[in-house]
This record gives C-alpha cells, structure tokens and sequence, in this order.
C-alpha cells in the first residue's frame, strides 16, 4: 500500500440530503462508493485526496425501477444488482452483457454502475451502453436535481461536466427499440481491460458506441448516418475506422483497435439482421 | 509389478506412489502457516529502497529532502564486506555505487518503525546520463559464450537434400508467485539471522558472508513458508537479504522488507529473452543431416545466473532429436535492463520453442506430418546426443509421442478439423534433471537424518516453494525407513541446523536430494537393525547419518569441450493442443492439452500433476498473453491488470499421462518434473495456429502478432 492509511478519514452521512450538505459545505470531500477503482488507486499511490465520503449505505441510490416512460437505475446499482434485475434484463440486456465483463466476482458484487460513470475511464464497460441507450446522467446537489445527457457528460479524459459539490444520483434509460448488441474485446477471457468495447443497437437509426478507441467513451456519428442511409456494412466500417482515433498503448496498438472496431461493427450488422435469433 | 505395488499399498510405511496428505496442507488450508509478511517483531524497522530512475549513467549528487528522523539510512559506504551479490561473477553491486546500469538498481537503503513515515521519503538523485544498450543485437559486451559441436557440419549439409532456415524469438516473462519477494533481518551476537521467502538458503548464506565480511557461524538463513519462487527467488532473495542486513547491522534493530507488487515486477529477475536462429540439413525423406544453431539470450545489467541459464539452454536447443552433426553456437549479453535471473526451464524453453516450431517447418516443407518428422528423427536408446551423451536402454522421446499421437488421436483429429478455426499442434521436448555437467559435482550436497523418539527429522535445505517438496522427501524417507510418513518431521530449512542440500532448482530435489534421504534411510534402517525407531532411542539414544553426493558411475563431463553426460537423466514429454482462432481479431483459446511426460518413478501422483498442470498453464501464459513491456529499459505494465497470466477462463483442460521409465539413479526411480511442462506448451500452441495458417515465430502471440501472421500468410 503506498497510501499512508492512517492519515485518511471517512466521513459517514445519516441521510442521501446529509451527503449531499456534506459535498457543498466541504472542498475536496470525495464520494466512494465500491471502492473497486479507489483502493487500485490507494495501493498504487496515486490518489491526493485524504477525506472520503461513504455513499455505500445510502439505500436509496440502490433502487433499480421502472419510473413513467424510463427505467431508473441508481448510482449504487452493483454490476451484481444489474445482473440480477428483471427490468435491466428486459429493457437493457447490453448492460446485462457488459455488466458480466467486469472484472471478477468480488468486483461485481462491490463496483457500481455510478463508480464507472464517475471514474471516467475510456475503457469503463458500462459505458458504451449509456451511450448507445441515450441515458441520461441525474445529478444531484444541496440546491437540487439536473439531468445531463449522457452523450454531453465527459467533457475530455477522464473529466466530467460535474461541479464539485455534485452527486451522480443515478441514469435513467429511455426505453430502447430495436435490437442491443454488446462486446467485449481484451487479451484474457476474464478480468481483462478492453481493448475495444462496443454497444449498439439495430434500429431505422442505428446507434453504435464504442470504448477505448478515444479519450473517451464515444459515439460514432457518421458511421451511424451512413448505416442510417442505406450504406452498406463495408462502406460503413470504412467510415467507422477513420472516424475514431485510437492510440498505440501498454494495452494494444492504433491499428489493432481500429481493426476491431471494424470487425465488431461487421458483427453487430451481421448479428442483430432480421430473422436472426432475437438478442 | 501392478500386484507389487498393492501389495504395498496395504503397508502404511510405503508410501512412495501414494497421494498422501501434504505435510503442509492444513495449515496453508487454515491461514496457520506464516508468511514473512506476518512475522513481527518487538522493535521492528520497516525498510525501503531508492531505484535508479535511469537505464545508465552516474550518479552526481544525492539529497534527501525529507525530515530524517528516526530513519536509519545506508549507502554503499555502509557496507561492511564487499559491495557484490555474490553468485557466479562478482560484477553487480549490492548498492550503486557512483553509477547505475539499470533502472530500478538499488541506490540507497532506508528504514523506519512507521511504515507510513516510508512513503514521505523524498530523495532527489541527479545522474549524468549515458546512452543504454537495450536492444540484445546491438550489446558490445558478452557474458558468456558457449559451443557445442558434434561431427562434421560441412558433411552434413552436403548431405541434405534441403536446407531449412528460420529465426525465433521469446520475450520476458515474470515469474508472478503469488508471494512476493521479502526478507525479516535480524541482528545478534554479532551476527546476522535472515528469515526470508527464498529458494536456495546457502545463496543467501554465502552472499551474507561476503557482503557484511562475516564468518559463517555468524550468519544464519531460514526459510519462512514460500508462496511460490519458479525460480524468481533462486537469486535475487541473496540482493534483498544483503539489503535487510545492512539496515539491521547499521540500526541494531531487526528490519523488514517485503516488495509491493509494482516492485517486484519492475525491480526483480524475469526469463531471458532470446533471439534463435536455426540451419537445418535435411533428407527428402526427413532425416537430418545437419544443425547448426545460433542462440542471442539477454542478460541484462549483470551477469547473475545467465553463464548457466545460456548453457541449459544451449544443451536444449536441437529438441529431442538425433543428428550426426551439430553445432549450437550461443552469447548471453549485457544490456541497461534489470538483470535476467532463474525461471522454470532455464534457458530451454526459449530454444525448445525454436526447434519445435522448426520442426514443423521442415515438416511442411517435406510433405510429412508433424508426428512423421517427429518419429524419424526422435532420440531412440542408444542414440547419442550433441555432447555426445548416449540414451539409456529405457530412455528418449519416441514413447512419449507414440503414446501422445494414439491418445489424441492426432492424424484423424487434424484431419476432422481442417476447414475449421480449430487447430492441433505438437511438440516433443526433454528436460535435463538436476544441475548441468559437473554441477552437481561442484555442489557436493549433503543430506542428514536423525532419529527421535518415535521416529526421524530430516536436515535439508531443499525448500518447501508450494511443489511439495516437504512431502514427497517425507514419503521417501518413511518408505525407505519403513515407518509411517507421520512419524517423519520436516523442519524448515535453516542454515544453523540443517547441511547444504544444494539449491532447490533445476528440477533436482526429488531425484537429488531425495536420493542422498533414500541412501541415508537405508543406512539408518540397517542401522536400527529391525528395532523401530522408538525402540532404538530408548536402548542407544540419538543416531545420525548423513550422506552427501556422489556421482553415479560412468557419467562424465568435460566442461572445456562440453562433452559427456549433460545431465545425469532427462525426463521426455509431449505435448498436444488444440486451439480456437478468432481469425478476425487474432484471439486464441487453447481448448485442451494433452501432455504425456516421462518423469521416471511418481512419488506423488496429485502432486506431480499438479506440476505438469501448472506448469502447463504457466506456458500458456509465456505462450499467448504474457508480454513484458519495455520502455526504454523500464517495464511498462508492472501491474497485474497489464501483465496478464491467464486466469482459469483462459487455462485448457489438461490432460496428463504418465510413462513411468524408472531412473536407477534417483530417488525410487524419480527423474525431475518442475520445469520439464513449461517446455512444450508455448511450441505446441504455436504449431496449432501454424496449422491454421498463422505463421507465428515469436511469442507471446498475442492477438496483434496473430492478426499480423494471418495477413501474410
């Protein structure tokens, strides 16, 4: 552990209201929740901040439920929870699909859905889907309640349209028609960062969203247009490949990723075509 | 035989070939065994080490910019003794001193009570860079050059009808015990007492004595339980222990150090990487004529165990297989890299992955199957080898394949799977057991038992790194004895109380050092004279015997020429994998392995499994995802989500056999196990994916290099 722990202190809020009074009257008070990316981050050293807010017991933000026309799913919904929910199941099986692509058991059962919003990582498997699904981030502070897009939420790596003293309450779905596709691509069969990940779904305007292949996760505009037009699969790979921008890494190289990013599309087409196995 | 060995079976004493319990097992089971990290004692220090940030260069000036107090701090001017790591050469310096050659070389040692006080160190170093040498082909500076030869190569190529040619190459590869590195260094009477997470306590013993200018008696090493080694803490525990002595000798005050895993990665030992080149004479009917092999291993910063890893290596390099004429011509260099050490196979997987992807292309190119290429070529009893070594009447590699090609049904199942995305491969391969040439000679190791009251404690230093070591020299004791495997103690290895049995390396504590316990046994039991052990200590008290090493008659080496017996047994095995290719994105599921291996005599059949299994998977890894990232001398992905081994999602079904041909030599006819899996499975993945038309020469094969592979193909 290269964090001097004793020199930490949590902060446990009594109420959701409390919490978020704590995140305005406090600079530099940062939420956990799971603490699967937190405690990476204190063993390796690389976290600044010594005053954390303990979100985990706030029931509230662990609801997964229908409300009107979108589902809601709470920022502390474990990758578990989304596994295991009836309504994710039958309304967003993509996040089914990439919820079962993180990490470990043990990771499923703590990192949150919230966490790999508010973490931010370009390689974050949830959010393709957000994306691909159009959520919408519910963010909430002392002085209320503000949605936001999720396609408008990351302003650049690893950086967010959050204010300090806000707290992701949680997404809410919109109902998503057409058919969902999910991937995953990394080195091992398990417990491995992507390289490529991708969300999509065949509908009269298709969406596709992928991850790692930018400083963030990213829809892909054209590509979708030309699908949207009548293009074929192959004319819209090769939009596909010039429109994203991956980079050579530890992980895998530029051409790799843009390689995959084309075969995925070439997948997901192939895949979610009519008469094909529902998804 | 088969009625025999029942019989035996009824008799608690003769358990050698029986699964018994694991002397350790319960209390790795309950968390009652003690790793380094959980000893504590009254006073303790915690240590840490200042790293070169810089591949080569000297050191200008050093500033500490931290409060010093309570910090205990040593430099290479504290050094009582020498500043070397003892081992082969005298070259690498316990700490730098005025100049670095890696990054991540020891600067300055420092220690403290609070743990937490270690992470405000702040030192500034200033270095006058110089330019590194990281790439292998371009090092001016040679550690070790070897050649074996055989016959006449001029002969031979002009006998061949074609000429096969190709170049290989095997990246690092970290060794990942689940334990990492750690010592507990304790001052007293004037001396030094070194608990440690080690394989080879004598090494550490002897690079104690010279560091810190003691006399034997004065420094004490004992094992801690070990959490694994592969071979990652044959040599660098002696670095690590040198460095916990100096902050106890200086601070009067016992010091720990126990690597985080970022460190042990980016500071500690890996596999050699190798670059080999094969020329290969051959008939039209696939007997060959003539090999001639160059192997490039790199060594990094400083010599360590390299002379030895690159003669290993070089004493694999043609595969299992016969040849009048010969020549393997091989250099370990030096590069600004963390110095190469000891992994599982020592130098023969590297080569080993060479010849058999070669020999699959000279296959290819013959219009012979992988088996065909293999049979006409396969050492047979009788053959000799590259040094000249003769195959024993119930040795080589023939069996081993046989029984691989009939058990998977080789032929059939590759011709099931053409058209498909699956694929076969093979490889033959043979591991030398116990120490090169005359090392065991050299080593003289030596081996006691001594009687207690209701039966015997063995005095060894072989360690107990999780292969099972404790139990399977148990089992030979209490079977040669013939008194129960309870009543056998196993103490931990402790230089204080226990003889120099050798390094628990090269695969030769089974066959070596449970020989000399066997030969110890059978002199007490006489001894005893049909008493029981508790008998005996009641009528005469005390008893003790101790053998020590002496070479089996007729095996010579001649060290100048390497000519002779290699080694004094090798094990044989063959491997056979089935892999799925993702053509599209390069991936590769290995989906079963079949490994058919000639240990000799199985102590232990869970445990030996467990060997070949582990093994098996570890070069999975080596194989397909395990790549070391070096930027600039400096590993880039020393974190366990970037080095990827495989987890159980990744590692095939293995299927083990063995041919069990008994060994006269070893211990109830055991040869060595540990290292002989990580030999085959990297080239018979590879030759899998050869026959699913990736031409892949270099591992890991990871997705990208796969994908590059199909592109040509």
């Amino acid at each position: 552990m290269r964090t001097a722990i004793s020199r930490l202190s949590l902060v446990e809020p009594r109420s959701l209201r409390h919490a978020l009074r704590l995140m305005r009257d406090e600079a530099g008070l940062v939420p956990l929740a799971g603490c699967t990316d937190l405690y990476v981050a204190l063993n390796d050293g690389a976290l600044r901040a010594t005053r954390f807010l303990n979100l985990w017991p706030i029931e509230e933000l662990r609801v997964i439920e229908p409300r009107g026309p979108v589902l809601f799913i709470g920022a502390l919904a474990t990758y578990s929870s989304l596994i295991r929910s009836a309504d994710v199941r039958r309304r967003l099986p993509m996040l089914v699909s990439a919820a079962r692509e993180v990490g470990g058991r043990q990771v499923q059962n703590r990192g949150t859905l919230g966490g790999n919003i508010a973490n931010g990582s370009p390689a974050g498997d949830t959010l393709p889907v957000l994306a691909a699904a159009e959520a919408t981030v519910v963010l909430g502070s002392a002085t209320g309640t503000r949605r936001v897009p999720f396609t408008a939420f990351y302003k650049g790596y690893r950086t967010t349209v959050m204010r300090a003293d806000e707290l992701i309450l949680g997404i809410e779905v919109p109902e998503v028609e057409g058919r969902q596709w999910f991937c995953k691509v990394g080195t091992r069969g398990a417990q491995a960062i992507s390289k490529v990940v991708m969300a999509a779904v065949r509908a009269p305007h298709p969406r596709v969203a992928l991850g790692s292949v930018a400083p963030t996760v990213v829809r892909v505009p054209k590509t979708e247009a030309a699908l949207t037009g009548g293009a074929s699969v192959d004319e819209a790979r090769t939009i596909l490949m010039s429109e994203i921008a991956p980079i050579d890494d530890i992980r895998s190289t530029a051409a790799y990723r843009r390689h995959v990013a084309g075969v995925l599309l070439g997948r997901f087409w192939e895949q979610t075509a009519a008469g094909r196995p529902v998804y | 035989m088969k009625g025999a060995r029942k019989a035996h079976a009824t008799r608690a004493t003769a358990v050698v070939g029986h699964p018994v319990r694991r002397k350790d097992g319960l209390d790795k089971v309950t968390g009652a065994a003690r790793y380094i990290d959980d000893l504590v004692l009254p006073g303790l220090l915690y240590g840490t080490t200042i790293r070169s940030t810089i591949s080569r260069g000297e050191i200008a000036s050093v500033h500490l910019d931290f409060d010093t107090t309570g910090f205990t701090i040593v430099s290479a001017r504290d050094i009582p003794g020498k500043n070397v790591v003892s081992l082969i050469e005298a070259d690498q310096p316990s700490l730098a001193d005025g100049r670095v050659e890696h990054v991540g070389e020891a600067i300055l040692l420092l220690a403290h009570a609070d743990k937490e006080r270690l992470l405000d160190v702040r030192v500034s170093i200033d270095y006058r860079p110089a330019a590194p040498v990281v790439e292998p082909e371009l090092s001016p500076t040679t550690f070790k050059e070897i050649t074996i030869a055989k016959g006449d190569l001029g002969r031979g190529f002009a006998e061949a009808d074609l000429v096969v040619e190709g170049e290989y190459r095997t990246g690092h590869q970290e060794h990942l015990y689940i334990e990492t590195n750690g010592v507990l260094a304790v001052p007293g009477d004037g001396g030094i007492t070194v608990h440690g997470s080690l394989q080879c306590p004598y090494y550490v013993h002897r690079a104690l004595c010279e560091l810190l200018s003691l006399p034997e008696r004065k420094v004490r090493v004992i094992q801690t339980e070990t959490g694994g080694g592969f071979g990652g803490k044959e040599d660098y525990p002696s670095v690590l222990a040198g460095h916990a002595a100096l902050l106890a000798l200086k601070s009067g005050r016992p010091v720990k150090m126990v690597y985080d895993r970022a460190e042990d990665m980016l500071a500690t030992t890996k596999r050699h990487p190798a670059i080999v080149r094969h020329r290969t004479g051959v008939t039209r009917d696939g007997h060959l004529t003539a090999i001639d092999i160059e192997v490039l291993l790199d060594g990094g910063a400083y010599v360590t165990l390299s002379p030895v890893v690159l003669s290993r290596g070089l004493l694999h390099a043609t595969g299992p297989y016969r040849c009048d004429h010969v020549r393997v011509h091989g250099r370990v260099v030096k590069t600004n890299t963390p110095p190469n050490g000891a992994f599982r196979g020592f130098g023969a997987p590297q080569t080993q992955f060479a010849a058999e992807v070669h020999m699959d292309r000279i296959g290819e190119q013959l219009g012979l199957d992988p088996i065909q290429v293999r049979e006409r070529n396969a050492l047979r009893p009788g053959d000799t080898m590259a040094t000249g070594q003769r195959i024993e009447a119930n040795g080589g590699a023939l069996r081993v394949l046989r029984e691989a090609a009939r058990r998977t049904r080789f032929r059939q199942r590759r011709r099931a799977l053409r058209g498909t995305d699956r694929g076969l491969g093979v490889a033959l391969f043979f591991h030398g057991a116990g120490f090169t040439g005359s090392g065991e000679v050299k080593l003289r190791s030596k081996a006691t038992l001594e009687l207690t009251r209701r039966g015997v404690r063995v005095g060894v230093t072989a360690t107990e790194i999780g292969q099972g070591a404790r139990t399977v020299l148990a089992q030979i004791v209490a079977t040669a004895l013939g008194i129960p495997y309870e009543h056998v103690e196993m103490p931990p290895a402790d230089t204080s109380l226990a003889p120099d049995s050798g390094p628990t390396v090269a695969s030769r504590t089974t066959m070596i050092v449970g020989r000399l316990l066997e030969l110890a046994a059978r002199d007490l039991k006489r001894r005893l004279r049909g008493r029981t052990p508790a008998e005996s200590w009641r009528a005469h008290g005390p008893i003790s015997v101790t053998k020590e090493y002496t070479p089996p008659p007729g095996l010579t080496w001649d060290e100048e020429q390497y000519v002779g017996d290699a080694y004094g047994t090798w094990a044989w095995a063959c491997d056979v994998a089935e892999v799925e290719l993702d053509r599209d994105t390069g991936i590769v599921r290995p989906l079963r392995i079949t490994s058919v291996a000639d240990i000799g005599r199985v102590i232990h059949p869970v445990m030996a499994r467990g060997q070949m299994e582990g093994g098996t998977a570890q070069a999975v890894g080596y194989a397909l995802t395990e790549e070391v990232v070096m930027r600039d001398g400096r590993m880039a992905n020393a974190q366990l989500t970037n080095y990827l081994i495989p987890t159980t999602a990744d590692t095939p079904e293995i299927d083990v056999v063995f041919v069990e041909r008994p060994y006269r030599n070893g211990a109830f006819g055991a040869k060595g196990v540990g290292e002989l899996p990580m030999d085959g499975g990297a080239p018979a993945i590879v030759n899998a994916l050869r026959s699913l038309g990736a031409d892949v020469r270099a591992v890991p094969a990871t997705p990208e290099r796969v994908l590059d592979a199909l592109s040509k193909g």
